[in-house]
């Protein structure tokens, strides 16, 4: 099998700082990769660079595209960027407030992508929207509100909806779950799992909360200051860590 | 003449006008920055469509000026005295015999011919202003053909009204490529935005020209299932009768009593001099023997 992703010596500096450095993994088809690491570790600087926003300094990020063609999306063109992340990918960002339109409907925010892939019949758009808000637990009766009346919870779930409609092959989350209540992240968690399992998405979710990973993830990669210290599988690097900060990081957790 | 250099801006600023409205021509529907003068008169008021039309005036020209179809309202009587004192061109109120029209919110109901220019006014040139307020991101998504947010609006009209209530500045998008806020101009005068004569787009507070040559494909955006309709009152014109003409609505008392005449007051004239006389009208030539 070869990967769906191939991301090779990643560097991105501000000015003389490091947003994070040498970092090198593949993400295989359906495969869950978890980046988790304290504030300031270059996470959300890693992300943003796979997910081309940021540009990295240096580093190929290499995606198998449909036609089965391996582009690096660090050099492509803008345009052809720009369509890669409203189709094949998607990007949930921790507040749902970046990452959906507030003044338009729940129905508009999902049928979005649909239209700027070229969809042209309302019915079938509103249709859609109406399976999808289903499927992330939203009434069908809410589809003409306006996020600003919906719940964080449900804001963060309509998030989800809006990236999931066009079937994207990749997913990359950052802390998807962040500021929302425990019994909230529960759910939204079951919901991402199914999803994921169903549709066999592959994801990369960067997030602090170590409850999250151990859910979804079936990697993980533990950053500090901008460099990768360990990774490997889930339960291998939380039950066994082996870096001073892994460990750490794993024992800072609390037992209820 | 005055002393004023012909049509008030001075000899520079005209060319850089027209090299703007050249551009626009030759790239339909592509808004082109100029620097747009401090003209006397406040923002809002058409400096946009009086810049275009001083660097397109010439001495022998013929201007007609219309505010929402009307020759007789107070911006069109002050545009049309303004380059009657500075240019000192004819003006007329006759669509026909113009070769110059500014216009406010409408398109004359009068077929243009090749040899008219038809200036409009524009508040906001950016079709996709209300929905991405970022001007680099619009430029963007312009550059890229990246227009899925236009249905977007268009969506939300449905879904919120059952019909695309969108009743003017309709979007069009104009010879396959660019999409292009059409002013202010009612959905009913869209389908005539493919005409024979050059319209010519500016908006001065916004500093952009941007142009349709004639016979250009203009097309209004729509949805399969709800495609593009021109509407407009449904009612024949209370003066002249014309049913195929655009309908302003005067309330006419409190008690509930409206009426519909033409908005183009030219057309309307010219229809009952012609002796067509609507519901409530009375015949011009009844008016000239009172």
């Amino acid at each position: 099998m070869t990967p769906l992703l191939k991301v090779q010596g990643i560097e991105k500096r501000y000015g003389a700082r490091i947003g994070c450095r040498d970092v090198s993994f593949d993400l295989y088809p359906g495969e869950v990769m978890g980046i988790v690491g304290e504030s300031g570790s270059g996470k959300s600087t890693l992300l943003n660079c796979l997910a081309g926003i940021l540009t990295p300094d240096t580093g190929e990020v290499l995606f198998e595209m449909r036609d089965g063609a391996v582009k690096d999306t660090v050099t492509m063109s803008e345009p052809e960027r720009r369509m890669l992340s409203r189709t094949d990918w998607a990007f949930v960002h921790q507040h749902a407030r970046d990452g959906l339109r507030m003044n338009v409907s729940a129905g508009g925010n999902v049928g979005e992508r649909l239209m700027a892939v070229g969809a042209r019949h309302y019915g079938h758009i509103r249709d859609e929207a109406i399976d999808w808000l289903g499927r992330v637990e939203i009434n069908e009766s809410r589809v003409d509100d306006r996020p600003t009346a919906f719940s964080g919870g449900m804001q963060q779930r309509l998030q989800i909806a809006r990236n999931l409609v066009t079937g994207p092959r990749l997913v990359f989350m950052d802390e998807p779950t962040g500021g929302l209540d425990v019994s909230v992240q529960a759910r939204l968690l079951d919901l991402l799992r199914g999803l994921v399992r169903e549709m066999g998405l592959s994801a990369i979710i960067v997030t602090h909360d170590l409850a999250v990973v151990r859910l979804l993830a079936d990697r993980l990669m533990v950053m500090k200051d901008g460099h990768v210290v360990e990774s490997g599988l889930t339960d291998q690097v939380l039950d066994d860590p082996q870096h001073a900060y892994t460990q750490l990081l794993v024992s800072s957790v609390l037992q209820v | 003449m005055s002393d004023y250099n012909f049509a008030y801006l001075d000899e520079q600023t005209k060319q850089m006008i027209r090299r703007a409205i050249l551009k626009g021509l030759a790239i339909p529907g592509y808004q082109v920055p100029f620097a747009s003068r401090e003209m006397p008169m406040p923002y809002g008021w058409g400096t946009g469509g009086v810049q275009v039309s001083a660097a397109t005036l010439t001495p022998d020209d013929t201007m007609k000026v219309i505010d929402q179809g009307a020759d007789d309202t107070t911006n069109a009587v002050s545009i049309r005295k303004f380059f009657e004192k500075t240019a000192g061109v004819a003006t007329t109120e006759a669509t026909a015999e113009a070769s110059v029209i500014q216009t406010r919110h409408r398109i004359p109901e009068e077929t243009l011919r090749e040899d008219q220019i038809l200036v409009y006014q524009v508040p906001i040139p950016e079709p996709l202003r209300f929905l991405e307020p970022s001007e680099v991101e619009t430029r963007k998504m312009h550059s890229l053909e990246e227009y899925g947010l236009m249905h977007v609006k268009l969506y939300e009209d449905i879904a919120r009204h059952g019909a695309i209530a969108t009743a003017y500045a309709y979007p069009v998008k104009v010879e396959g490529r660019y999409v292009m806020d059409p002013s202010p101009i009612p959905k009913f005068d869209n389908p005539k935005l493919e005409m024979a004569a050059i319209q010519l787009f500016g908006a001065g507070r916004e500093q952009r020209i941007y142009a349709v040559p004639p016979y250009t494909q203009v097309v209004s955006l729509d949805f399969e299932d709800f495609p593009f309709e021109a509407s407009k009152a449904d009612h024949p014109c209370d003066l002249c009768g014309a049913e195929d003409s655009y309908l302003d609505e005067v309330i006419m008392d409190d008690a509930g009593t409206r009426m519909f005449v033409c908005s183009d007051t030219d057309y309307c004239a010219g229809r009952r001099a012609a002796g067509h006389v609507g519901a409530q009208g009375v015949s011009t030539q009844e008016e000239d023997a009172a």
